[in-house]
């Protein structure tokens, strides 16, 4: 990983050096954001040099999102000045944005579904009533982009038929084809594969070399140390620090990220898997439009067990915790403590699987974990309303669950502690823990997980990693689905990788590298090292 | 969007609102050349001026309240429930019904039966379409206002072909025994010291007040009403705690049709005294607007029906007495729906900024 990060440097970083008086191509002068009382942006200032890849770091709600979305014209600050090639500008909308030459590459796509590329890079730019010349232009140009940058595309190919990857090329395409020569890419990596994110740091790289500017907005603290020329770390609202990442290190952006010493390994001793407590045989699941998600899946989770689920989003690992979850109706068979599980996918399911000793934190717990309207303690009794000491007779014994959520708070560090505040109300780190102490403390025999630490900030993954460790240390079967590698690398005792609704292979953390599930979670075969 | 303050959002936004509707109507009456002040000098002594005023008042209101709160269960389990009309017309036969069957010889024995009568009825008419919605996805919106129209010819026709005694013109059932009367204000022991006059205000309304906290019980304080408010705020959550939908969309329905059964006690027993054609007089629909701006808690539902018995009963005054005609209350209830439920964000965003100045002057 390091030796990558330093070659790649060594080969661009010194060429094209900018004199150091030279104008910005960004600059911002003492930028502030409010949101009701929430300072969201405050006095933020930045210079950022053309043809350099600038890094911007911080945890959720850092304002990050805000400081773009205001350089990009979806919010106007409320004071401070922006200024682009040195000269001062105002950008009220995204039209300016792109008038100014900025070009924004969102998490989530921005892209017509059933549209050919060519059609969706013209949208918006069309150099007329007919679109025929205005698709001919665009075809010469996005041959010489590819060329230029790597970036090749099928012009023709609908988006709907494209892999992630290649939606987010074209996503760059539109940016460029509008002669945009600052790039702001908001999580790029989040939705691709390592070989896919290894693409798009060379597309960036050409990028720079051709004199571009890149801002690259993440929370993956690898990748700022990969590509970026320069790093600021936001923390709190405010921009913290600015630094040339050859001069930095992870842990010291970490600590500049949190404000305090985080340990970015996990500290876990070597597990000592017991008796079976899941066998997942075969297991199927079909959708709605009647598409395999699911195509066979075959598991064993043992008792003081992790079982990691490698994958790129949307092969199959969403299902398989829905399926073990209650709510997708399966085929095949999963047994828990050699019980079967009926699998038809009832309205009651999610009630039988917590009876038979499964608890699940949900992916998405925005959707399913949590009810963002309702207070904290009544988030702890969902699912739990029928439990015999949160309940009297046919009416609820809130104070009873007041109570006992007070304790689980206090036990997770849950902040503010306040079992009356609705649960949007939290940040996503407390939502998670909320949810965590509601699954862990009915101390089941298997916990799903699905990703733990999705828009977490790192103090807070710290400690949920220590809580899952110390679940299994207590005899539990964990079964952990993730997309961040290095979550499954640090967590598991054993690691799946899921493609395409199959597993492609088991491994062991100790004996495999990020290379290797790489390939295997772009479904290449590999030969399993034993 | 700002989050207000909660005395805000529950007192502030709709006092203001109200205002608006208010001063539009007066426009409105100052351009059909009234005279506004007249108006809301008529309207206010003729609904609240005097006892008799306040016995019809809360006839309204007693009404609104049942629909109201029927309303409102429907709400938290995410179903719009537009059938009050009709569930409230059914629930008056299931009371014609109960009434007739028996010699009633006493009040007190006839009205837990004509409760009974009206909820199941209600509940029944409310059924089909719940059941449709929970196993069929059908939209209730739909079925619910289809079911209005089905009630209304069903009404009519029993009250032509089936249950009108012979002889009687009119499409209406027979009277209701002596013993099924229900006491009004004026014959309640106490109360009487106040209204002197007949009112058609009647025990009923202390039957509505139940109602009220005993909506609240099951919403706030039961597992059912956990698990219909779970439902009601994200669905997939509630699938996911391994909460029924179609139980809860089955029972909040059922009781929200009971609930707008209901009110036919007070105008079919209480007041009219047999069943006529329309009993239900619009309080379905209105139910919808007082749940809305009683912000679908009991309390609100309560205060919110109360109003409307106000707009509906000084309404008639203005009719009455004013040179404005009486069409005039349907546009002063349409406004109020208009500001307290449509453009209730419009009001809030109105009322924001002075918050948000305050908020983050205070935290900073």
């Amino acid at each position: 990983m390091t030796n990558r990060h330093e070659t790649a440097r060594q080969e661009t970083a010194t060429p094209d050096m900018p004199p150091p008086n030279a104008p910005a191509a960004i600059e911002l002068r003492g930028i502030s954001k409010a949101f009701g009382a929430v300072q969201a942006n405050r006095d933020i200032s930045i210079r950022v040099m053309p043809g350099t890849i600038h890094g911007i770091i911080g945890e959720n709600g850092a304002g990050k999102s805000t400081l773009m979305s205001i350089l990009y014209g979806f919010y106007k600050a409320d004071s401070g000045e922006i200024l682009i090639h040195g000269r001062e500008t105002q950008i009220p909308d995204s039209q300016a944005a792109i008038r100014a030459g900025i070009g924004m590459v969102f998490q989530h796509f921005k892209l017509v579904q059933n549209f050919t590329v060519l059609e969706n890079i013209i949208l918006g730019a069309e150099s007329g009533a007919l679109l025929r010349p205005s698709k001919a232009k665009a075809r010469t140009e996005l041959a010489r982009l590819a060329r230029e940058y790597e970036l090749d595309v099928n012009p023709d190919a609908r988006i709907e038929d494209l892999s992630v990857g290649h939606q987010q090329r074209v996503e760059i395409l539109k940016a460029l084809y509008r002669q945009a020569d600052i790039l702001i890419l908001d999580e790029p990596t989040g939705v691709l594969t390592p070989p896919e994110a290894d693409h798009l740091f060379r597309i960036l790289d050409h990028l720079r070399k051709q004199g571009k500017t890149v801002l690259l907005i993440t929370h993956k603290l690898r990748e700022i140390m990969e590509i970026t020329d320069t790093v600021s770390v936001m923390r709190r609202g405010e921009m913290t620090a600015t630094v040339q990442t050859a001069e930095t290190t992870p842990e010291q952006l970490a600590e500049l990220m949190v404000g305090r010493k985080v340990l970015l390994r996990v500290d876990k001793a070597p597990a000592r898997p017991g008796r079976l407590v899941a066998r997942i045989r075969d297991l199927r699941v079909t959708d709605e439009a009647g598409v395999e998600r699911l195509k066979g899946i075959d598991l064993t989770l043992r008792a003081g067990e992790i079982v990691g689920i490698a994958g790129v989003a949307g092969n199959g690992q969403s299902e398989l915790l829905e399926a073990l979850g209650g709510f997708a109706k399966a085929t095949g068979s999963i047994t828990i403590n050699d019980t079967p599980l009926d699998l038809g996918g009832q309205a009651s399911a999610g009630r039988t699987r917590r009876a038979a000793g499964i608890a699940h934190v949900p992916e998405d717990r925005h959707r399913l974990g949590l009810i963002l309207d309702f207070t904290a303690w009544e988030n702890v009794a969902l699912g739990y309303d029928d439990a015999p000491e949160y309940r009297r007779g046919p009416l609820m014994d809130n104070g009873a669950i007041i109570a006992d959520t007070r304790g689980k708070m206090d036990r997770f560090d849950v902040r503010p502690p306040d079992p009356f505040l609705p649960a949007r109300g939290f940040s996503g780190g407390n939502q998670q823990k909320i949810v965590l102490a509601r699954e862990i403390e009915r101390n089941p025999d298997l916990l799903l997980i699905g990703q733990p630490t999705r828009g977490v900030d790192i103090g807070a993954i710290e400690f949920i990693h220590k809580r899952i460790v110390e679940l299994r240390d207590a005899g539990k079967a964990v079964l952990l689905v993730s997309v961040e590698l290095d979550e499954i690398m640090s967590l598991s005792d054993r690691i799946a990788v899921m493609f395409d609704g199959r597993i492609m292979g088991e491994r062991l953390p100790a004996r495999t590298d990020e290379r290797e599930l790489g390939l295997l979670m772009a479904g290449v075969e590999t030969e399993a090292a034993t | 969007m700002t989050k207000l303050p909660k005395w805000a959002d529950m007192v502030l936004v709709p006092v203001i609102s109200l205002l608006l509707a208010a001063a539009i109507s007066a426009v409105v009456i100052l351009l059909i050349g009234g005279d506004p002040v007249e108006a809301v000098k008529v309207m206010v002594d003729g609904a609240l001026g005097s006892p008799y005023g306040w016995g019809y008042t809360l006839y309204y209101a007693t009404s609104f309240i049942f629909t109201g709160l029927g309303v409102t269960v429907a709400y938290h389990a995410g179903q719009f429930n537009i059938g009050g009309e009709g569930q409230a017309q059914i629930g008056g036969l299931g009371v014609a019904l109960v009434c007739l069957a028996f010699p009633w010889p006493a009040w007190w024995m006839a009205l837990p039966a004509a409760i009974v009568g009206a909820a199941v009825f209600g509940a029944a008419w409310a059924a089909v379409p719940a059941w449709l919605a929970a196993k069929r996805g059908s939209h209730i919106v739909i079925t619910t206002i289809m079911f209005n129209y089905i009630a209304a010819a069903l009404i009519v026709w029993l009250l032509v072909e089936v249950m009108r005694p012979t002889g009687q013109m009119d499409p209406a059932t027979a009277r209701f025994g002596a013993g099924t009367t229900l006491p009004g204000f004026h014959q309640i022991p106490g109360l009487d010291l106040i209204f002197t006059r007949k009112v058609p205000a009647n025990v009923t309304f202390f039957v509505a007040i139940l109602a009220c906290f005993a909506v609240w019980l099951l919403l706030w304080r039961s597992r059912l009403g956990y698990q219909i408010r779970a439902f009601g705020h994200s669905e997939s959550a509630a699938r996911y705690a391994g909460i029924s939908s179609t139980k809860v969309i089955m029972s909040a329905m059922l009781i929200s049709g009971a609930l707008c059964g209901m009110m036919s006690i007070n105008n079919v027993m209480g007041e009219a005294g047999r069943l006529l054609q329309n009993s239900s007089e619009g309080a379905g629909f209105i139910g919808i607007a007082v749940a809305l701006m009683g912000r679908n808690h009991p309390l609100g539902v309560f205060l919110a029906a109360l109003l409307f018995g106000f707009l509906y009963q000084g309404g008639a005054e203005m009719g009455l007495w004013t040179n404005i005609p009486i069409e005039l209350r349907l546009l002063l209830q349409g406004l109020v729906i208009l500001f307290t439920g449509a453009l209730d964000n419009m009001v809030r965003m109105m009322v924001a900024p002075f918050f948000r100045t305050r908020a983050s002057a205070g935290v900073r």
